[in-house]
């Protein structure tokens, strides 16, 4: 049945990278970051949490590509462990809030009324407070621990996802097809979940990568300010906040690498949203 | 082509072609098309959507989009070769030798600034005036196309004005600097019947008045015919034939402009007229036998009112009744709230006030939001208006005619419903190899046929018909009407068929009703009531309807 769809969806995916390279390279780091999470254990050199003082802070060498901290563990491997724990926090972040935002502003776009109303308001308030310190506050009153990350993480991400399923339901409600799945014997709950959701799901693709980056860097930001992850839990945060003690010493590869790592996971995730936008907006097929 | 030979025309196109660069390599839109204008005359430049009528005009003035290139050809104007101009030579063309109108009124006027600056911006932009000059000027001009209160009208919102009067701020924009040619894409597409009488007969009266040679483009042959002194007919970016409007109608030469014409509904054609013999669905013979006494009326609605949340009143005292396998018209301009009446109908809203019975049974008590799991739901059906999105975008052909028959009938998806399924696309005469398709890899008739194979799926006994052709051109038209015709007659099925296009409901229609405001104005059998319209309303209707007239016998 989809054999069609699939083979000119590939084609039209295809089309797009090579008019988009960046797109494809974006891609690409992604594919290799989400699998150095999926690998870590097996990829790491040393073990990221044993410490050998004798070799504290080393500057990069062929035996620690990445240096060593002051503890002597290996800045590389700590690095490749942490990928698992941030991206971990962040697609679990972005799930929780996609799966509830775009649910509550689907049905809120569709009924309109005072359940919008209601929703709106709220979202409304949530947007007024600075977000990063709204996670704070939230982190910091249910106690340090990762799923406090997560949680406080979904929240603030959660009034996009609203707006934005609100405002893509609700353009839609009133179109032939939506109209057309009532008459076939549809409840208004099935044709908002069933028939609605579907449509807007590539849209919202393009605001969940983009809203990845952005929770890595706000689970970044926690543990930097001593919120989030305890050490000596490998995370990229409380790497450069440990890291930054010794940059006025001259040992910037503390910093630099776990930095660096972070950047591009960040802009990898944000090209490709960009890519993703061309790649499923099918009045882009033309 | 033709043309006296000692006036130098306004315009002469030769040979002109078009390409347009797209990802399956080019296409060309315009295929050589060759014609002139003399300066002051009305040409129709009328073909179907994808006749390359627009990317002529667009063409001509030099407003194609990136992707398309004048390939060959030559555009003169005024004895001057325009067909290459640029930078300064276009920005002085623009505007004050050639205007353009769009079809879309809205969409072409700036919606943050009052219709008076943008007027006054089209001026500034080619004379040297001063802002408070500009202002009186657009004011003049405001006046000129006839707006109500133009001293109040001067700082409105183009929001704050109905289509018709954006249309006509429109045309104040584009004889803003008095050009030579104006150029009308689908002027009035989208504008009621009485709206697009007022606004052609000003846009003609104008052009007459300040000499200004006009081109019409149309997909509507008795608009051109009504208006233009002279018709080009395009199709696949090549020109057909071009006549006088007389003898295009009654004597078209090429195979197409006869189809064409043969498709287009006039005030006495039938349905069996529309499309030329070979490909006439052939229509089953019924004796329509008056059902037996006793039987009861198959829907009988009851001063059903719709009153909106916001305190409007869409449908006030609304009553009808109709017999099983009987066709009633619903005839009105937007706002009329025939859309609405036509749901409340069809149980997809609720009614505020009033009694829909179904068969005897009340349907009207039955929330609407609980409708669907009613008996009845698969007994009334609906169609809906635009085929391009009346579709699940994510739905296969086939998907979108199993829908109701896994929700209304309890089938299961396997042999049994395939085979339903292709009955189905068999009897709408949609090819079953197209059934494993989305919505967007099938042209508009075969979106539609989809729509009408998924409401007939269930065998309903009342279909409600909104617009179902409205957006179709034509000759596709001519198909979809025969089509339904064939199926109502197959399955002795009753039509309630929303439209403001009089001539189609005349031929499909038993009765008709015609609705203003949310009431009812006039109803009777459709002939009748066209022929002889009791209110000045209807007549006004009937009277804004572009036809051609009929042949000389």
């Amino acid at each position: 049945m989809s054999t069609i769809e699939t083979s000119s969806t590939l084609r039209h995916t295809a089309f797009v990278l090579r008019g988009n390279p960046v797109t494809a390279i974006a891609a690409a780091g992604a594919l290799l970051l989400a699998l150095l999470a999926i690998s870590a254990p097996w990829l790491t050199p040393y073990d990221p949490i044993a410490s050998e003082v004798s070799a504290a802070l080393q500057p990069p060498s062929a035996a620690h590509w990445f240096g060593t901290d002051q503890l002597g563990r290996d800045v590389l491997s700590r690095l490749i462990v942490a990928s698992r724990l941030d991206l971990t926090i962040a697609v679990t972040a972005v799930a929780v809030s996609f799966a509830l935002g775009s649910v509550v502003g689907a049905l809120c776009g569709y009924a309109g009324g005072r359940l919008d109303k209601a929703v709106g308001r709220f979202v409304d308030v949530l947007m007024a407070f600075p977000l990063f310190v709204l996670a704070m506050a939230m982190v910091a009153a249910l106690g340090n621990r990762v799923e406090n990350i997560v949680i406080a993480t979904a929240i603030i991400n959660l009034p996009f996802y609203i707006r934005f399923a609100r405002a893509e339901v609700n353009i839609r409600r009133n179109l032939g097809w939506v109209e057309a799945a009532r008459a076939c014997g549809e409840s208004h709950v099935a044709v908002v979940l069933r028939f609605l959701l579907p449509n807007v799901l590539p849209a919202m693709a393009v605001q969940m990568s983009l809203n990845l980056g952005w929770a890595i860097l706000n689970a970044a930001g926690l543990s930097f300010i001593g919120l989030g992850v305890k050490p000596p839990t490998p995370e990229w945060g409380i790497m450069v906040a440990e890291g930054a003690r010794f940059i006025s010493t001259g040992r910037w590869w503390l910093v630099a690498f776990p930095g660096l790592a972070l950047m591009s996971a960040v802009l990898c995730f944000n090209l490709l949203g960009d890519g993703l936008r061309d790649i499923l907006d099918p009045r882009m097929r033309t | 082509m033709i043309g006296s030979e000692n006036i130098q025309p306004l315009l002469e196109v030769e040979n002109l072609k078009v390409t347009f660069s797209t990802r399956r390599g080019l296409v060309e839109a315009v295929r050589g098309v060759s014609l002139s204008l003399q300066p002051g005359e009305m040409l129709g430049l009328v073909g179907e959507s994808g006749s390359g009528k627009s990317v002529t005009g667009f063409a001509i003035t030099h407003l194609l989009d990136r992707a398309g290139h004048i390939t060959e050809g030559l555009i003169r104007f005024k004895g001057q070769d325009i067909t290459r101009a640029g930078g300064a030579d276009l920005r002085s063309l623009h505007g004050a030798a050639m205007a353009m109108i769009f079809q879309n009124p809205r969409a072409a006027l700036n919606p943050i600034r009052t219709v008076g600056q943008q007027i006054a911006d089209a001026i500034l932009a080619h004379r040297r005036l001063s802002r408070a000059e500009a202002q009186a000027e657009a004011l003049s001009l405001l006046k000129a196309v006839q707006i109500r209160d133009p001293e109040r009208r001067m700082g409105a919102y183009p929001h704050e004005l109905s289509g018709g009067m954006c249309q006509r701020v429109m045309i104040a924009v584009a004889i803003s600097c008095n050009p030579s040619l104006l150029i009308a894409d689908e002027p009035t597409t989208g504008l009621d019947v009485t709206t697009q009488k007022v606004v052609m007969d000003l846009l003609a009266r104008i052009a007459a008045d300040r000499g200004m040679a006009t081109i019409l483009i149309t997909h509507d042959l008795g608009l051109a015919a009504r208006y233009c002194a002279r018709v080009v007919v395009m199709e696949q970016g090549r020109l057909v034939e071009e006549a006088e409007p007389l003898t295009l109608f009654h004597r078209p030469q090429h195979p197409y402009t006869r189809r064409l014409v043969a498709a287009s509904p006039t005030a006495t054609s039938r349905i069996e007229d529309l499309v030329p013999d070979g490909e006439r669905i052939p229509l089953v013979a019924v004796t329509e036998l008056p059902p037996p006494h006793g039987t009861p009326l198959l829907l009988d609605v009851k001063a059903v009112s719709k009153r909106f949340d916001d305190g409007t009143v869409g449908v006030a005292d609304f009553s009808m009744t109709m017999r099983g396998g009987e066709s009633v018209g619903l005839v009105g301009e937007s706002g009329s709230g025939k859309s609405t009446t036509s749901r409340m109908i069809c149980r997809l809203i609720d009614a505020s006030a009033g009694e829909i019975l179904f068969d005897g049974q009340s349907i009207g008590q039955i929330p609407a939001r609980d409708f669907h799991r009613s008996e009845l739901r698969r007994d009334i059906q609906i169609v809906f208006q635009d085929p391009n999105d009346s579709l699940n975008p994510r739905y296969t052909a086939f998907d979108c005619i199993a829908h109701p028959l896994l929700r209304l009938m309890n089938m299961r998806s396997g042999d049994k419903l395939r085979q339903r399924v292709e009955e189905c696309a068999d009897r709408v005469g949609l090819p079953r190899e197209l059934l494993s398709r989305f919505p967007h890899q099938l042209s508009g008739g075969q979106k539609a046929r989809v729509g009408i194979a998924r409401a007939i799926a269930c065998k309903p006994r009342l279909l409600v018909l909104d617009e179902p052709t409205a957006a179709l051109d034509v000759s596709v038209q001519a198909v979809v009407l025969q089509l339904l015709n064939k199926l109502r007659r197959e399955d002795n099925l009753a039509f309630l068929f929303v439209s403001h296009d009089l001539n189609v409901v005349r031929m499909m229609c038993d009765r008709t009703i015609v609705l203003r405001t949310g009431v009812i104005v006039e109803q009777g059998e459709s002939r009748a009531l066209f022929a002889n319209p009791q209110t000045d309303y209807t007549r006004e209707l009937v009277d804004a309807v572009p036809h051609i007239a009929p042949a000389p016998a």
